[in-house]
């Protein structure tokens, strides 16, 4: 076979492997959390308790007295299948009758985790965008030549840190230092969301400097020929001509905070809890799956697989976004 | 008066803004420094984590991020060549759209990913899965630098070594890959900078390890997972060697990128 033919099938094969690895993460995922799915399902988003014992038989002094007539009920309990892996036949203890047997499920639920990604992200939004904003503006129109290049190079450079270093100078230095100024605990969902968003920071103003660099200059040119102020030509000209692409940026930057893990783990305190007060610990989706994937059981396991599914999904819709209506002929 | 007003306050708060976040940014990188030249001493290079050193760690995290590289390099370098040299139409637009998203998947996701598909079928954490999982972190980002590098190259080139009657895979790997050699090479540093720097992806797959290994089938030693274990735990020797693992850490992903910097600078 000729080695041109070879080298072009290896070439595609090559590229589709993209569309096979992102089809393949959606699927997988899918598999292992469809036993969480098929058991919780939609309910689970709203569930807000995490590994809560309950017993499910609700006639149970009936069940204790007439074992055999137990077992003919079966047939009517959706929940008793003795098949099933994702319950536990198990043994309480210390009630009047010690032979008694309940049956128990444990509840997983996913709204405490995923409020706790929303708020977290959200936190992370407010804080960073304003700065982000003033730094692309700074660095576009305001810096003297001199400084342009150098502070430009630093915020680059500071985007390529590694997120868990954010997150360790976040716990030893920044936590304490919010908790000061703000009172209520050093780890929460405010800290967590502050950190989060020191992390984005670096990465949001340097692709919507990026982004406000594309107004060309004859247009900037004409508006201060006419007298224009410089705010009037950031105002006027540059976020109207540059307008798609920065909002694109910043829905990459809330991409990015949304699935980060490293620079949230250490500070957000892996409650599973929604207080109401932000400056409480709380959760979020990633820091779940980081710190329970170790040692789950099935059950558990599948329940951590939806919440990687919800993560994958919502991540993926808001890139998609991104792309398809704002960053579209961008390359 | 008042345009002149409005915008001489405008200005000031957006300096203001750009000097808010050089100073928390400046803050981050000195706590770091001074931190980390104060923990560093010449045997964490020579000792494992078990005898208080960092020295598998480094290995560890090092070959990791090779073992990715060598894996994702070559494939992605293909995917992107068949996207900017051969594809047309529709597919390769799909496939562009796909590898920018799967660029910012989560990267806790592709560990959860690596987990079910490498480490479960495998029996346990080892240095192959967390090497794959880095490696699928790798892939897009490589894709999407060589299809941007190829990009940049004049068709005229193409046009020259087909009409000296090379055929097409030649003119690509001996024409125009060589045009764009200083952008790849380039591209491809930036991504071992990213990915050598990933917690996330490994903390399931790899896990960490405490003694020396060059055994990619255990579980393998990691720099950054064990940063994840040392700074949560409560001894200050513990922090003091993560504060150690991180200034190493960020340096080399520092330095590496600076000479990505530098070798484009050199080529103008």
């Amino acid at each position: 076979m000729n080695r041109e033919l070879i080298f072009k099938r290896v070439a595609f094969s090559s590229a589709t492997l993209i569309l096979v690895l992102l089809l393949s993460i959606f699927i997988m995922l899918f598999v292992s959390a469809k036993p969480a799915m098929s058991e919780y399902g939609l309910h689970f988003l709203v569930e807000s308790n995490w590994g809560k014992i309950v017993k499910i038989k609700s006639d149970k002094s009936k069940a204790i007295s007439q074992k055999t007539k137990r077992s003919a009920d079966k047939s009517d309990d959706l929940f008793a299948d003795e098949d099933s892996p994702m319950f536990s036949d198990q043994t309480m203890p210390g009630n009047d009758q010690s032979e008694q047997v309940v049956k128990t499920k444990t509840i997983y639920g996913g709204f405490v985790p995923i409020m706790g990604t929303i708020l977290s992200t959200l936190i992370a939004m407010v804080f960073s965008m304003p700065i982000a904003m003033g730094i692309a503006v700074f660095l576009s129109e305001i810096a003297p030549k001199i400084i342009v290049k150098p502070v430009g190079i630093a915020i680059e450079l500071l985007a390529a840190i590694p997120s868990i270093i954010y997150g360790m100078w976040g716990l030893f230095y920044f936590a304490p230092l919010i908790q000061k100024v703000i009172g209520g605990s050093q780890i929460s969902l405010l800290t967590a969301g502050l950190v989060l968003g020191i992390m984005i920071l670096p990465f949001m103003a340097a692709i919507t400097r990026d982004a406000m660099n594309t107004t060309p200059d004859v247009l900037k040119e004409s508006a201060y020929s006419l007298g224009a102020t410089k705010f009037e030509v950031v105002k006027d000209i540059i976020f109207p001509y540059a307008k798609v692409g920065i909002i694109g940026s910043v829905i990459l930057s809330l991409g990015r905070a949304l699935g980060e893990t490293m620079a949230v783990a250490f500070l957000i305190g892996s409650v599973f809890k929604i207080s109401g007060s932000l400056t409480s610990p709380s959760i979020s989706i990633p820091v779940v799956l980081a710190n329970n994937f170790g040692e789950a059981d099935p059950q558990m396991m599948s329940a951590l697989f939806y919440l990687a599914f919800i993560l994958f999904i919502l991540s993926f819709g808001i890139i998609a976004l991104a792309k398809f209506y704002f960053l579209r002929g961008r390359r | 008066m008042k345009r002149l007003m409005i915008n001489k306050i405008v200005l000031l708060l957006s300096t203001f803004a750009a000097i808010i976040g050089l100073v928390f940014l400046a803050w981050i990188l000195t706590t770091l420094f001074l931190k980390g030249i104060d923990a560093i001493n010449w045997t964490l290079f020579t000792k494992d984590l078990i005898d208080g050193g960092l020295r598998n760690l480094i290995f560890g995290q090092f070959v990791m991020a090779l073992v990715a590289t060598i894996i994702g390099v070559p494939l992605g370098m293909l995917a992107g060549i068949y996207l900017r040299e051969y594809g047309r139409g529709v597919y390769v637009n799909i496939i562009r759209d796909l590898n920018d998203i799967m660029m910012s998947a989560p990267s806790i996701v592709i560990g959860s990913f690596v987990f079910v598909v490498v480490v479960v079928p495998s029996g346990g954490i080892n240095g192959w899965a967390g090497s794959i999982a880095l490696a699928i972190m790798l892939i897009p980002i490589v894709v999407s630098t060589t299809d941007n590098m190829l990009s940049l190259v004049p068709t005229e080139l193409r046009e020259a070594g087909i009409a000296l009657g090379g055929s097409k895979h030649k003119v690509v790997l001996d024409i125009v890959l060589k045009a764009a050699k200083v952008g790849l090479m380039t591209g491809i540093l930036l991504a071992f900078a990213r990915i050598i720097g990933e917690t996330a992806p490994l903390l399931f797959t790899s896990g960490t390890n405490s003694f020396w290994t060059t055994n990619l089938n255990n579980a393998f030693p990691s720099l950054t997972v064990s940063i994840y274990d040392l700074a949560n735990f409560p001894t200050d020797k513990a922090r003091n060697l993560a504060w150690a693992a991180s200034f190493i850490l960020t340096i080399t992903v520092l330095i590496i990128n600076l000479v990505g910097r530098f070798i484009t600078r050199d080529k103008g």
